[in-house]
């Protein structure tokens, strides 16, 4: 037994492998946070077709590290708490000393440690495979990706706490699937005729990707506006779970 | 010292309905205090209560001079618990899961030794959606148990079991009583609360309507009875024939109850005619009411057919 036991921290640890553990002994998980966006990454980058005249590895790297923020924080997150609410495991995990908080924060570990191992699969694929050079830049690009897992999260959670876990496994999927073809990840969002544009430029998953886009990839000429609706979405979203959530 | 448990004037209701009404009930250290009551009667809402899972409408709770809400973290770390079901994640190994919650206490029991101890070596390296009824109960008490508690909140502790688990987990309720540790347990089955409890309240539609040793209760009935059991197929006309027999029930073929107001006559008439047919009574009882018939007569419940 390690000298911390039944310390906060020593529980938080504990629980935060506990929670990687059981994601990534998830087939399903596995598939949709590492491998899909790797596929589609060496996919779309292989076959050069982007727009403009920026390099495919430019455009499609921030698409796919959004696709990764939204696989982890509101998909493989919100479906696994759904069904944690579902099998009275929040509520079990309740009647132990660890608290609210610490459960809390060690889904938010967990969480942060399985994007950081999909932002090296797809940064080493872009770097060893496609010749991308991450700039100095790259640190605003972190900062746009803890915004946007703030926001996928808050999505997330907020349908775990509030939906049954049938529904959110159905919604959680079903905005993943509207994000990808919406969301500027694989489809700039300029060749959508509008109004479907429009809306789709309102999503938080247009926003996340641009917004890393403009700070690690080709740029865009719009990164203030979509850093504020993903700060809006970040905001509405966590606001909106924590009151909706129910622990059981 | 002050009780493990008080409970004074406890109200909830949901709804507008009331569904647990004015109990109050203590529950001294290293007592086994067992509460009874159908369905709905609000055992568990009570059990939660006192877990810090729900707030009181009204009247006072402490658990281990705690209050169960405000010092929630502190309570838990004294207090183990077992939910009704349920509660482990489906694709977690039991040996990861003891491992886990051995984090969250700080001088926990060594998983491997609950692994043996529930008789769970067989299945210590299954997922908890594989293992039987039975084993997940005992996996969910052996999580209660983990953190060396001074009270355990136990409800309905060997629902889904077959016998010989219910046995072995009488056996751990016994151990922890002669620890002194404090059991709070919800049941259904009578026999467990005869056999486990050194009180037991029993409560219908969150009243209290009854609080004693189960064997006080028992002879807090009105008639007294003859528990007859022999082999099946004693002719009912035979009892009925004897002179102080009254009302006579066959509960089951070869266990047979009859009422009396002369026990004493009772028994000589019933033994000798038993022997006149050449049936020798494999135990003959005489007492006030099984718990369970103080459990029916108290709360107005349906016998189960």
């Amino acid at each position: 037994m390690s000298a911390g036991a039944g310390t906060l921290a020593s529980a938080v640890a504990a629980q935060t492998r506990v929670e990687i553990l059981l994601t990534l002994r998830r087939g399903e998980n596995v598939l949709i946070t590492l491998i899909v966006p790797a596929v589609l990454l060496v996919f779309f980058a292989s076959l050069g077709i982007v727009p403009g005249n920026a390099t495919a590895i430019a455009f499609l790297l921030p698409g796919m590290l959004a696709l990764a923020v939204i696989s982890t924080a509101m998909v493989s997150l919100g479906i696994a708490t759904a069904y944690e609410r579902h099998y009275r495991v929040l509520k079990r995990l309740g009647g132990t000393p660890l608290p609210r908080g610490g459960l809390i924060a060690a889904k938010a570990a967990s969480v942060l440690l399985i994007e950081l191992a999909q932002v090296a699969l797809l940064g080493l694929i872009a770097v060893l495979v496609y010749g991308w050079r991450p700039g100095p830049s790259a640190v605003a690009g972190v900062g746009v990706l803890l915004l946007g897992t703030a926001a996928f999260t808050g999505i997330g959670l907020a349908m775990a706490g509030g939906l049954r876990a049938e529904a959110t496994l159905a919604g959680a999927n079903g905005l993943y699937l509207m994000f990808l073809l919406l969301g500027d990840i694989v489809l700039p969002v300029s060749r959508l005729p509008e109004p479907l544009r429009a809306f789709a430029r309102a999503l938080p998953a247009a926003a996340l990707s641009r917004s890393l886009r403009g700070v690690i990839g080709t740029g865009t000429s719009s990164l203030g506006l979509d850093m504020l609706i993903l700060f809006g979405w970040a905001a509405i979203a966590l606001l909106v779970a924590m009151q909706t959530f129910r622990w059981e | 010292m002050t009780p493990a448990i008080s409970v004074v004037n406890l109200g909830k209701a949901y709804n507008g309905r009331w569904v647990v009404d004015g109990l109050s009930f203590e529950v001294g250290r290293g007592e086994v205090f067992a509460l009874l009551g159908p369905n709905g009667a609000g055992k568990t809402t009570t059990i939660e209560i006192l877990e810090g899972y729900r707030s009181a409408d009204r009247g006072e709770v402490r658990v281990l001079d705690l209050s169960p809400r405000s010092d929630h973290t502190t309570l838990m770390r004294r207090a183990g618990l077992m939910l009704q079901q349920g509660g482990i994640y489906p694709g977690i190994r039991v040996r990861e899961v003891l491992e886990l919650f051995s984090h969250f206490y700080p001088d926990p029991i060594e998983p491997e030794q609950l692994i043996r101890d529930m008789g769970l070596s067989d299945v210590a390296g299954s997922r908890y959606r594989l293992l039987s009824g039975g084993q997940q109960q005992r996996l969910s008490l052996a999580l209660a148990l983990i953190g060396r508690p001074e009270l355990v909140f136990l409800d309905e502790p060997t629902a889904g079991m077959d016998p010989q688990a219910r046995r072995a987990t009488w056996d751990i309720i016994r151990a922890l009583r002669s620890r002194g540790v404090t059991v709070l347990l919800t049941t259904h089955f009578m026999d467990e609360a005869e056999e486990l409890a050194d009180r037991a309240a029993i409560v219908d539609r969150g009243h209290l309507v009854a609080l004693d040793e189960p064997d006080a209760l028992r002879r807090s009935g009105p008639a007294t009875r003859v528990l007859l059991t022999a082999r099946a197929g004693v002719e009912l006309s035979l009892l009925s024939a004897l002179a102080s027999a009254g009302a006579i029930r066959e509960e089951r073929p070869g266990r047979y109850e009859i009422e009396t107001q002369d026990p004493g006559a009772l028994l000589v008439e019933l033994t000798t005619a038993l022997r006149a047919v050449g049936i020798i009574p494999d135990e003959l009882r005489v007492g006030g009411e099984s718990l369970e018939d103080v459990f029916l007569r108290l709360t107005g419940s349906e016998r189960p057919t």
